[in-house]
């Protein structure tokens, strides 16, 4: 209300109540706040890598191995490769896990890696609908997206400077297409992860470009099946970084190292050779002595 | 009443005369006051002077200013210019909040009729030994003791207003200030509350109250103001105002209006 | 329309079974968000109460901050406390950023304006209605905020339970600073958007109706609560 008269507020007889009641929450948030994982519990490393490659079931099999063998946890952070590459660059990450070779190498004459290693490989396949509406089957891709172009067919694009998506737009320079200039009738680019993109093919009857391993993992397919596949254009090189400490002092090098020398080594390499999906190989080991 | 005993008289103290007696020393004064909520106006220059012991009632239609005018005086608003209000005895140091107040509805925390009156008491800062046996006195008083463990909001409407009665008798007010105290009650509540009014007033206790019931004025009142469009018209000693004393015409028009066996 | 006749025994079977992983995760997000709103409410109760009582210039504009603020998208907070905790970051040297805790800070300042924004509508309401009676008593302007806010417990309940609602369903805020690491800053809601993505659509739903029966569950229980003491139901003016 207008003009309301100041007046002074006496002495707190019992603004105990109040001070008890804040008392309370903040002991209450204390407690609960150390019931929360502490943020240094045991050794532990963060790891930025891609959505594909935690998709796949990569991890599930390759983590507890690593941590069997040197105690040390490793922490996940699984975004496109473009964000994961980001995240390394801030120092927000110890290690580096991704499949884009062009980009890795930058990242190291960036400064921000001594070096990259070969880990494993896997291959990209295109799915699209069983029917084969496009007569795209067979083992030369840039042939097939030549046909596709020329027809109104769908395909679905991850759009999001994703490992993938950087393959994806080699192959269409291969097949001599531009697809910003001349987009093809049926491209949808849906700026998302490989699973939502397989979700949206399947749903559209569309053809993808998708990693092996993911495709082996994905269960909604709906009409789709593998049409083009063995171009050695297709191959998908993973590779590891550690993140230096030249430029992030703070970083975990030394645990990091471990687990780059680990996943190339005879051991590592072992337990991604065993890794299946329906008996099939989800990666192949090709890291150079 | 349910369950309540009947209000206990209170000590009679000397009280001055009402009908033709000198009016006892200044309480507080208003020099052409005017107070503004918003955009509106809704007091201009009101003068009147607030004597010890009288019993001023103020009267007029809705909207004429009343209540504005008992919130001015008590304090919980702001005239124009502080000059325009003026407290004439050191009261303790509230901000300028003179006395106490009981509105036509009372507010109560969601709290016992006990806890009520003693959160009173604390925000006067009386200390803890003196709570509890003054709210105490202040429920015998209004008759209230059996009921000092119930939920504030479970007493009816006529015990509600005992309660706000008894909270603001227990702060010990030079001033009470009533905005149209009864208005809301029934014959039977208006009657008890009435005559608690009428004996806290002969403790002494200086009186300001607005009504909208003649009879209740004429009881009551030392004085009576009548208001109209946030103006002061009228202010005369009460036997003057029902009785023989030259008015201006809207306040003959408005008893007119209140009264219609007045010729 | 398979996929979500699918989703209820789904989440039968998930709410029976009692996985621990499931388990470790609910408790992870109604820890993260609870703690939110406790770290919310301190603030955001003391802003919106002093936003009630409180007269100063510019009063208007802040209020008009405030109920833009919720709209803020969660993604938005996320990624400026994302930037704020990066090691390349003002407050980088903390290492908060893929943990739980950076989550509860995201949590937090989303929910703070919610909560001072209902808080002070509250008060508002209960200031026409006691507030001048409290000033005649002898309340100055704080202690008038903290009297009714006590008087108004209830409502204070419900506006901490709606802030939680908020917290517990958001996905952008936590997904960003937390990393969505398994095991380590797996909440439900981010359990969700992964399984979606993978395309176990009728496991993503299935948590989701264990989301939604948890929240549900605290709501019944605050029901409950409002029956036995005789209250009515309070809703928010």
């Amino acid at each position: 209300m207008d003009g309301m008269t100041p007046v002074p507020t006496p002495r707190p007889g019992a603004r105990r109540r109040v001070g008890r009641l804040f008392a309370a929450a903040a002991a209450a948030a204390l407690m609960a706040g150390a019931a929360l994982p502490a943020a240094a519990q045991g050794r532990f490393i963060v790891m930025a890598s891609t959505t594909s490659t935690e998709q796949s079931g990569l991890f599930k099999g390759l983590l507890p191995a690593f941590r069997q063998a040197t105690g040390i946890e490793v922490r996940v952070v699984a975004v496109g490769t473009g964000q994961a590459i980001d995240t390394a660059r801030r120092g927000d990450a110890d290690v580096l896990f991704v499949h884009d070779t062009a980009l890795e190498e930058k990242f190291v004459a960036d400064g921000f890696a001594a070096e990259r290693r070969d880990v494993m490989y896997n291959d990209f396949v295109l799915a699209g609908p069983k029917a084969d509406p496009a007569g795209l089957r067979g083992s030369d891709i840039a042939a097939a997206l030549k046909k596709l172009a020329a027809t109104p067919q769908g395909f679905v694009s991850r759009g999001d400077k994703s490992g993938t998506h950087a393959a994806e737009l080699r192959l269409w320079k291969a097949a001599g297409i531009d697809v910003d200039a001349q987009r093809p009738a049926g491209y949808r680019a849906c700026g998302c992860g490989m699973g939502p993109a397989l979700n949206m093919a399947a749903a559209l009857n569309a053809h993808v470009l998708t990693d092996r391993a993911t495709w082996l993992a994905f269960r909604n397919r709906s009409e789709l099946g593998v049409l083009v596949e063995g171009d050695h254009r297709l191959f998908n090189q993973y590779g590891v970084l550690v993140v230096s400490r030249a430029k992030h002092p703070h970083v975990k090098a030394d645990l990091a190292q471990q687990f780059a020398d680990w996943v190339v080594s005879p051991a590592g390499q072992a337990v991604i050779a065993q890794l299946k999906v329906e008996g099939e190989p989800l990666f192949f080991p090709n890291a150079r002595r | 009443m349910n369950g309540a005993s009947p209000p206990t008289a209170a000590p009679d103290r000397m009280a001055p005369e009402t009908l033709g007696a000198a009016l006892g020393p200044p309480v507080l004064s208003l020099h052409a006051a005017g107070v503004s909520l918003g955009a509106t106006t809704a007091l201009t220059e009101v003068t009147l002077t607030l004597h010890r012991g009288e019993r001023l009632v103020l009267v007029g239609s809705n909207g004429a200013g009343k209540t504005t005018l008992l919130r001015l005086l008590h304090g919980v608003l702001r005239p124009r210019a502080a000059a325009q209000r003026q407290v004439h005895r050191p009261q303790p140091a509230r901000g300028g909040v003179v006395g106490a107040m009981v509105f036509q509805r009372p507010f109560f925390l969601r709290l016992s009729v006990r806890r009520n009156l003693r959160l009173a008491l604390w925000l006067h800062g009386v200390p803890r030994a003196g709570r509890e046996a003054q709210a105490r006195l202040a429920l015998q008083r209004v008759g209230l003791e059996a009921l000092a463990e119930r939920p504030a909001h479970t007493l009816s409407a006529g015990q509600q207003q005992r309660l706000a009665l008894a909270r603001a008798w227990a702060l010990r007010p030079e001033v009470l200030f009533l905005d149209e105290p009864t208005a809301s009650l029934d014959p039977a509540a208006k009657r008890e509350v009435e005559a608690l009014i009428d004996g806290i007033a002969r403790e002494g206790v200086t009186l300001v109250m607005s009504t909208h019931n003649l009879g209740q004025a004429k009881r009551l009142a030392s004085r009576v103001a009548h208001l109209e469009g946030g103006r002061l018209l009228a202010l005369e000693p009460v036997d003057r105002f029902f009785g023989a004393a030259p008015l201006p015409a809207p306040t003959r028009l408005f008893l007119k209006g209140e009264l219609p066996w007045t010729a | 329309m398979n996929s979500i006749a699918q989703s209820l025994p789904i989440a039968w079977s998930l709410v029976t079974a009692g996985d621990p992983q499931l388990v470790a995760v609910v408790l992870l997000s109604l820890r993260v968000s609870a703690l939110a709103c406790v770290f919310g409410a301190l603030l955001g109760v003391a802003a919106g109460a002093a936003l009630a009582v409180l007269r100063f210039p510019g009063q208007r504009g802040v209020v008009a901050l405030l109920n833009t603020l919720l709209a803020l998208p969660s993604v938005v907070v996320g990624l400026t406390v994302y930037l704020l905790l990066s090691r390349s970051g003002p407050l980088g040297e903390f290492g908060l950023l893929f943990t739980p805790t950076a989550m509860v800070v995201a949590q937090s300042l989303l929910v703070m304006p919610l909560i001072a924004a209902l808080t002070r509508r509250l008060l508002v309401s209960a200031l026409e209605q006691g507030g001048e009676q409290l000033h005649s008593l002898g309340a100055g302007p704080l202690l008038r905020a903290g009297l009714l806010l006590a008087h108004e417990r209830l409502g204070l309940v419900t506006v901490l339970l709606t802030a939680f609602g908020r917290a517990v369903s958001e996905v952008g805020a936590v997904m960003i600073v937390g990393g969505n690491i398994e095991g380590v800053t797996r909440v439900m809601t981010t359990t969700i958007a992964l399984e979606t993505s993978k395309g176990d659509l009728p496991l993503a739903l299935a948590l989701g109706l264990v989301l939604l029966g948890v929240v549900g569950a605290l709501h019944a229980l605050l029901a409950l609560l409002q029956a036995r003491r005789g209250q009515p139901v309070e809703a928010l003016a």
